[in-house]
């Protein structure tokens, strides 16, 4: 072999290494394969809460069920599960490159989130009117209050988060400087606080209804 | 397919997705209502709420699309949940420790 066949070989081989160190792992790109490992870590975080308040409602003697009635938490879950539907839409809007439709969904999917809030700021100071507070309940163990506001705070920020990420990436999308993707990847994120709310409502809920 | 009639599809697809979604939901808080223990009510939640998860993952997360990250999320979430439920024999431990237990 010629000394430039060697240097050909040689350049064709750094080429493959350099695409195989390149190419994305599971075919995704870097930044939705960030969002995922931040989901999973997160969905580990919530397992942890829930774990422990399962943990805690099984081990406590006077568990209390201090709610009557479920219309606030359905309204609650339906926008959530509808925010959800209108991400989707602004996603696959921004995939076919309709710019001024995508944007408005995701402002609409935000506005479901601001909505989602205020309910679930209504509930909490409905509750707190009662007596309830992060270490005193009228109902029972001061556990009970203690993990409601901390669970449903924490699903509470990541609400909010959402929401804040929503419109900063929905008007970044719009001027340009983001672009479909970042708006997929934003909806991975609010997906993700939909899918915890699906645990949060039976086990925090439900399972505490007044009967 | 035309991208209008490929839109139309997916739109149609993501409504089938959400119903389901509702529907589920909705399990859920007929079983809160249901003659039931807490144990049976809890379980059958819980089935109601990783069915829920699973279909919001596959297909609102696009998570079908990719089965070599679909398969990636599974075994790292569910070996992390699974890991988290050493604690229960030690929670039914206290709850027939502590003095007020039968």
């Amino acid at each position: 072999m010629s000394q430039a066949d060697l240097s050909i070989h040689a350049q064709v081989s750094r080429s493959e290494a350099t695409e195989v160190m390149t190419a994305p792992t599971f075919s995704v790109p870097a930044k939705k394969m960030a969002m995922w490992l931040f989901i999973i870590a997160d969905s580990a975080t919530f397992a942890g809460c829930l774990v422990a308040y399962g943990f805690i409602r099984n081990a406590s003697a006077n568990w209390p069920r201090p709610f009557h009635g479920i219309t606030n938490v359905a309204l609650m879950t339906l926008i959530l599960l509808t925010s959800s539907l209108t991400m989707m839409f602004a996603v696959r809007h921004a995939e076919s490159g309709d710019t001024a439709k995508a944007f408005r969904w995701t402002l609409i999917t935000a506005v479901c989130g601001i909505m989602f809030a205020a309910l679930h700021l209504r509930e909490w100071f409905g509750m707190i009117g009662e007596g309830a507070t992060l270490f005193h309940n009228p109902w029972g163990t001061p556990l009970f209050s203690s993990l409601f506001f901390s669970i449903t705070g924490l699903h509470l920020l990541h609400v909010s988060g959402g929401v804040v990420a929503l419109i900063v990436v929905g008007l970044r999308y719009r001027g340009g400087r983001y672009n479909a993707d970042d708006l997929e990847i934003t909806g991975l994120y609010w997906h993700f606080v939909d899918l915890v709310w699906m645990f949060v409502v039976p086990l925090v809920y439900l399972l505490n209804l007044a009967h | 397919m035309t991208t209008a009639g490929a839109s139309n599809s997916s739109a149609g697809k993501d409504i089938a997705v959400y119903g389901c979604l509702l529907a589920l939901a909705g399990i859920q808080f007929l079983i809160a209502y249901s003659d039931i223990t807490a144990s049976q009510m809890f379980v059958r939640m819980l089935i109601v709420a990783m069915v829920e998860a699973g279909v919001a993952l596959l297909f609102f997360m696009h998570l079908w699309e990719n089965r070599g990250l679909k398969w990636f999320v599974i075994i790292f979430t569910v070996a992390v949940i699974l890991g988290m439920q050493y604690g229960w024999t030690d929670s039914f431990r206290l709850s027939n420790g502590v003095p007020w237990a039968k």
